[in-house]
Formats: C-alpha cells, structure tokens, sequence
C-alpha cells in the first residue's frame, strides 16, 4: 500500500498490520473464545501501527506478547484472527456534496466472514453510523464500546484557556477509523454484531442519518449530558460496593491526568516540527554559504554540512511522526476511551435507579391493594394483584440488570486496565527504537561529516 | 588562530591568552585574563572590564606613524554585553546573538579570547604598547578615555550607501569588494538561522520537561494495576527526561562550537567590509582632489599638486597593507572555520554515540522488564 502524503501533518503508514508488531491477531498469541457464554471482554487494542518505514519493525516478535495467564475461565482454543487497514483517501464527488472515501480492508479465517479477504468503500459518517448502533444496543448492559473516531482534535494548549480545534488530514483520520475499528472487532460480541459484519462486509451501506449528532464530539456531549443529568437528577446511591465508588474516582482523576498529558505531547509535535523548519532553513542558508566560497575544500565542506542538516531535518520529521502517532494519538485514544468508561458507569447508575424506581411503584401498588382489601370491589382488587405480580416481576428483572451490569462492568474494567499497561508498555518500546534509529543515522551522518572537515586544507 | 614562531617580534604568546573566570557584579563584568610572555614560563594573570577592552581596540585605530594602519582589517571586537535584569533575552539576542546565549557568559568570554588572540597573532598590531599594557599592567588601562579612533563604524546613512557602491579603479579590489559583501550578508543569514535552530532545540527540551514531569504526576498507589500503570508512566518519564538532556546537549554543542564559528566568521567579514569603505573613502578623497587639482588656478597648482600627491601615497599604501591582509585573511578564515566545522562534527558525534547507547540501555531494560 502507498503512503499518501500529506503536506501537513505528519506522514501516516497506512494501516495493514501485518507488520505491526503489536498486532495481537498477527501473531495469535491472545486466545479467545467467540462461543463462550461468558463473552469474553476485550478492550482495546495495540496502539497505532508503525509510523514511518524506518521505524517500522517487520518482525512479529519485537517482543513477548505471551498469553495471560488470568484470562478468564472458559476459553476455547480458538485462534482469533483478523487483519483489518483503512487506506487510500480519495476524494469522491465535486463541491457541496463531496465527501472522503477510505479503502476497508478485511483479511480473516474467521467463519462468521463470507470471504477470507474484504475490500469495501467506506465515508468518514458510515463509521460514526457504526458506533452509534453500536453504542445504542450494548452501552446499557454495561460494555464499554469503543468511542467514535473524531474529525477533528479538540486540544488545549498548554497556558491557553480556549481549546484548539485541528482538523485531522485524511492519513491521521484512516490511522484513528483503523485503531477504532480494531477495538471494535476485539470483543466478540461486537464482532459478532450484525451491524459490524455488514460494515466490514456489503460492498452498499444504506447512509448513517444525522450525523452530525452522531459524531463523536456528539456522542462525547450526548454521554457528559447523561451523566451530569443522572448527577443533578440526585441519584444518592446507596453504593453497597465501594469498589464501584473508588474505581469512578480513579477514573476521574485519570480523566485529567490524559488530558493535561496529551496537550503535552501536542507542544512537544509543535515544537519538533519548528525545529524541522528552521533546520531546513539553516541547511539553504549553509548551502548558499558554500556555493559563495571560493576556497574549493571549504566550499565542499560548507555544501555538505548542508546536506547533513537535510537530512536531519528528515529525522526531525520521522521523529515529529513518532511523537504524534505513538504517544500523541495514544493519549488520545485513551481520553476518549475514559469518556466511555464513565458512560458505563453513569449507564449503571441508570440502572440501579430504574430498579429503585420499579421497587417504590411495588409498593405503592402493595399499598393500594392493602387498601382495597377493605373495600368490596373484588374485581379491582384482582386488578391490584396483577399489578403486584407485574411490578414483582419488574423488579426482579430490574436487580439481575443491575448485578449483570455490575458484573459486566468489573469485567471490562480489570480487562480496560491490563490493556492499558500493555499499551503503554508497547508505545514506550517503539518509541525506544525510534530513538535509537535516530541517534544511529546521526552517526553514520557525523561520521561521514568528519573527513569532509579534516579534509579542508 | 595559528601563530608561527617566526613572529618573534611578539612578546606574547598568543595561543596562551585565555580567559579563565568572569564574575558578575550588577551590570559589570569582570574577565580573569592569563598570558604568557614568549621568553617566559610564568603566566601573568589580570583583571579587565569591557571599557579595557574596548580601550584597547581605540588605541589599535588610533596608532600614529603607522604607514597604511587604514589598510588593516582589525579583529572585530563583541559588542558590550548588558547582564542586568531588565535586559531581556530578546534584546541580548538582538545585540549579541549567539554570544548572549550559553552558561555563564562562557560563548561571550571564548569571543573576547578570541580577539585578544587575534590581535597577539597580528604582524603588525602585536607591536602596539598598548597590547602589551592591556595584558601585562596589574591596573587596567582603560582609565584613560583614550582618543577616539579615526575610523567611524559603517553607518547606515544613505551618503555612506553611495559610497560604498564607489566603482573601484583596481579589479582586485572591485572583485574583493563584491565577493565580501555577498560573504557578510550570507554568513550574517546562516549565523542567524543556526541561532534559531538552537532557540527552537531549547524550546523542544523545555516541552519534553513539561512532558516528563506531567508523566512523574500520574503515579498512584491505589491497587495493583494502578502500581503497574504508574511504573510504567515513570519509564515514559524517564526516557522523555533522556530526550530532554539529548537535546540540550545538541543545541550547547551547536551554540559552542559552529554558532561561535560562524558569528566569528560574519563579524571578520563586517571588519573586512569596513576596510574596504575605508580604503574607497580614501579613493573618492583622492579622486576628489585630482579633480580640485586640475580645476585649480596656476598659483595654487603646485600646493594642490603635492596634497595630491601626500593624498595618492597614502592611498597606495593603505591599498598594499590591504592586499596583504586580505590574502592573510582568506588563507585564516579558512582555517578558523574548518577548526570550528572538525570541533562540532567531533562534539556532535559524541553526544549521538553518548544517547545511542542510553537509549539502547533503556530499550534493553524494558524489553526484559515486559518479558516477563
């Protein structure tokens, strides 16, 4: 696959993860099952693939990605296998109406994919159509979805108050639609989710309605909304499981922690980027310098000293991509993944007040029949008992939402915080090597250098 | 600078002078300054302030009997530096650029050691009393506000531009003149883009400060993953903190090496430029008077035709000294930048062999670490 440049923002690899060496499904190393009734929850997956060819590393076993041993009780041997890129931007349509096309493609041995190889067109719109069926069917009984890729990053400066709105160039947008849609594919049931294998499978996909509401900045204000209506709405829940009460905390905190570390990374990118510029800058003006020299050994010189500023002007670029696509848009990924999260618990919460609400009309409607007891009215008395068996019922299933949801949100939370501590790990490695490759090529480049220099007589 | 040791007529050895320590007391600087006599061992060591050093260079312009002094490129003198606090750091860079940069005045004291050097290594200037008292006299000489020079620095008045452009008589010269102010245009670019390369790679580290320390806050000790999320939080602090040493390791060496080299290099060829207007102020004079001369009248003829006569004497010489410092100007700026170009390349390499193996040590680690 080409890597389309862009001519700002940094040079995305396009997304196939074969040699991504974090890629789970590459290397089958993390077993799941797709049958057990258990649902195996797994959150998020590796960060973003390789950032530049150089950095890349081909080999699947940069490191250990050995399977947990913790992994939850039931599990087939099953190997998961799925390879999913979103490529090729194209412009489709003129004027008003045009719009940005990404190549999907699929590559599995899974059997619940019609073909072992898929390759559909898919608009920035169709994925947020995605995630808001997704979102609608499984936020409630307390699966953390993966949120929404974003058009645009909605950062704070460091020592502004204002947030910067940046539009993402179509590489960056493919790169966050790719990791978005790997999360998603990452915990069965969604896999399994019609709507997911129609997205990745029919070459026709009927249009996502109102997006704009759908957009993740609209499901961002949609949950914060929710929540701050289920905090005004003075839900005093008798949390009964601290665990619940600290975990939330936790997470808060974690909120503004992400959030201070990206904005950050976003001023170290700005400032790599700068010191490309005036680099770049500072190797025209040696050249100029040496094409003015008349000394033929210091002309030479002055000429290649301003090539060896080229091309470290190249590194800082690659190094500017590394900054961005590994750590930036990690830190990213992660302050939207806390925004779902938090979803879930408020969803909870929901929960817990719906069975409250069901338990108080339980005993109004008890009330009402010890009342009619009194009175002759046999027939509204019978009226009274049904009800009571209804709201029985109601409230019955209204506790085993409330323990499922629970249940289900332990799960996703112990899953959300190993996968996180392997994210990290696996970010701080690539970046390691970035590094170390920078710092070689400079090498090799001093070290040509120095004889130039000796050389001038 | 290389010093031969056929210039016995120096009494100074000019790759001894050093400036050693600079003290700081309000506005004033105070230099520590060592040398050493060519016919002894011992060092002498003095206390100067800018004022001696520019006193020094007022005697250097004002030497008298000294056939063609107008021809000499005299080593360039930095500016004064103003350390108090309401100097901004804008201003200092404007006044100073590179030299206003860097720990502890050390970018400023290497240029002034520079110029002392460059004047002990000059054929000619060597022999002024006044070097000699500069580096030798326990009291600083400077109390005397000497003569002011004959020589005005290049102004930007629109009269001296017409004169500047004069058309020259003497193809070397006309050639020289073009080449040197094509020369100190670029060199003054480069010096300044360099500069703000090495601005920009101090921005950058202060970012990765900001990072790493954000990093250093996330640390909690509330339950077991939390512990292994904030270990691994403190590694990424730690290898953003490496980064950040990285580059204030690269932006010192490219401030103490190429951009001391350059700013040299573009403040010699503004002192070459400067000989040049002298020397074609000196030719409109003459061509002046040869005009005068030819207009006269026959009784102030004979006057006029000696004038002209004392006035094309001087200008000849002045144009021979200038031929030779020129030469001896190419063949040292050569030099002078090729030392400095060897110097950051060395410097350079180091610090990437230094942050090579750092890295590698640390991506070592966390590979083992995330094994297990």
């Amino acid at each position: 696959e080409d890597i389309s440049s862009s001519s700002n923002g940094p040079k995305a690899e396009p997304m196939l993860l074969d040699h991504d060496p974090d890629d789970l499904f590459a290397e089958a190393t993390e077993e799941v099952s797709l049958d057990s009734p258990e649902r195996q929850m797994i959150l998020s997956d590796g960060p973003s693939p390789a950032i530049t060819p150089v950095t890349i590393n081909p080999r699947a076993d940069v490191f250990d990605r050995s399977p947990d041993q913790d992994e939850d009780e039931e599990e087939n041997r099953d190997t998961f296998d799925i390879q999913i890129s979103v490529s090729d931007p194209e412009k489709v349509g003129d004027g008003m109406n045009a719009y940005m096309a990404y190549k999907v493609t699929t590559k599995t041995s899974l059997s619940i994919f019609s073909r072992d190889e898929v390759c559909v067109k898919r608009r920035f719109s169709d994925f947020l159509g995605l995630h808001s069926k997704l979102a609608s069917k499984y936020m409630h009984i307390g699966y953390i979805v993966p949120p929404a890729p974003e058009k645009s990053i909605v950062g704070q400066r460091l020592g502004r108050r204002s947030s910067a709105v940046t539009e993402l160039d179509p590489d960056a947008k493919a790169c966050l639609c790719c990791r978005y849609l790997l999360r998603t594919v990452k915990q069965p049931a969604l896999l399994k989710d019609p709507d997911v294998l129609q997205f990745l499978e029919s070459s026709e996909l009927p249009r996502a309605v109102s997006t704009q509401a759908l957009s993740g900045a609209g499901i961002l204000r949609m949950v914060n909304k929710a929540a701050d209506a289920v905090n005004k709405m003075t839900i005093k829940m008798n949390e009964s499981d601290a665990w619940f009460e600290e975990k939330q905390q936790q997470f808060e905190n974690l909120d503004v922690q992400l959030r201070k570390l990206h904005a950050s990374v976003e001023s170290l990118v700005f400032h790599r980027k700068e010191l490309s510029v005036n680099t770049a800058s500072f190797a025209k003006s040696a050249a100029m310098l040496g094409n003015s020299e008349d000394h033929t050994a210091l002309s030479r010189a002055l000429s290649q000293l301003a090539e060896v500023e080229e091309k470290i002007d190249q590194l800082h670029q690659d190094q500017a991509c590394a900054d961005f696509y590994l750590i930036s848009e990690l830190l990213g990924d992660y302050v939207r993944l806390i925004t779902a999260v938090k979803g879930v618990f408020d969803q909870r919460m929901k929960t817990w007040a719906k069975c409250q609400d069901a338990q108080v009309m339980l005993q109004r409607k008890r009330e009402a029949e010890a009342k009619l007891q009194h009175a002759n009215k046999p027939d509204k008395l019978q009226q009274a008992k049904d009800e009571i068996r209804e709201w029985e019922g109601k409230v019955q299933q209204g506790e085993r939402d409330f323990e499922q949801i629970s249940k289900n949100i332990r799960r996703e939370v112990g899953r959300f915080e190993k996968d996180r501590v392997k994210d990290f790990r696996v970010v701080i490695i690539k970046y390691l090597e970035s590094l170390v490759h920078t710092q070689q090529q400079l090498i090799k480049y001093w070290e040509a250098f120095l004889p130039e220099a000796k050389a001038i007589a | 600078m290389e010093v031969s040791s056929a210039e016995a007529a120096l009494s100074v050895s000019a790759s001894s002078i050093r400036i050693t320590d600079v003290t700081q007391d309000g506005d004033v600087l105070t230099f520590a300054l060592t040398s050493q006599k060519l016919d002894s061992s011992a060092g002498v060591c003095v206390f100067r302030i800018y004022e001696d050093f520019d006193w020094l260079q007022q005697s250097l312009f004002s030497q008298e009997n000294l056939p063609g002094l107008q021809g000499i490129i005299f080593p360039p003198l930095p500016s004064k530096a103003l350390p108090s606090q309401s100097n901004t750091q804008t201003k200092a860079l404007k006044q100073l650029g590179f030299l206003a940069l860097g720990q502890d005045w050390q970018s400023y004291c290497k240029a002034l050691e520079f110029y002392l050097q460059q004047v002990a290594a000059h054929p000619t200037l060597c022999k002024c009393k006044a070097l000699d008292s500069f580096l030798f006299n326990s009291e600083s000489p400077g109390k005397q506000r000497g003569r002011k020079g004959i020589f005005n620095r290049l102004s930007q008045a629109v009269e001296e531009m017409r004169k500047e452009s004069h058309k020259d008589v003497d193809n070397f010269f006309q050639n020289e003149r073009n080449k040197n102010t094509n020369l100190a245009a670029l060199s003054k670019v480069a010096t300044e883009k360099l500069l703000d390369v090495v601005m920009t790679e101090q921005k950058l580290a202060l970012a990765c400060g900001h990072f790493s320390t954000s990093l250093h806050l996330c640390v909690n000790q509330d339950d077991a993953s939390a512990v292994a999320f904030s270990k691994v939080c403190l590694k990424l602090s730690d290898v953003i903190e490496a980064v950040k040493r990285n580059l204030e390791k690269v932006a010192s060496n490219n401030l103490s090496t190429l951009g001391l080299g350059l700013d040299l290099e573009s403040r010699y060829q503004e002192a070459e430029k400067e000989m040049l207007f002298r020397r074609t102020c000196k030719l409109i004079e003459l061509e002046t008077v040869k005009k005068g001369t030819e207009k006269a009248k026959a009784n102030k003829r004979e006057v006029l035709e000696a004038f002209q006569k004392a006035v094309e004497k001087e200008f000849n010489l002045i144009s021979s000294v200038a031929k030779q410092e020129i030469e001896r100007f190419h063949s040292s700026h050569v030099n002078v930048l090729k030392n400095f170009l060897i110097g950051w390349c060395e410097v350079q390499l180091n610090t990437a062999k230094e942050f090579a193996e750092l890295y590698s040590q640390h991506l070592e680690a966390c590979r083992n670490m995330y094994s297990e």
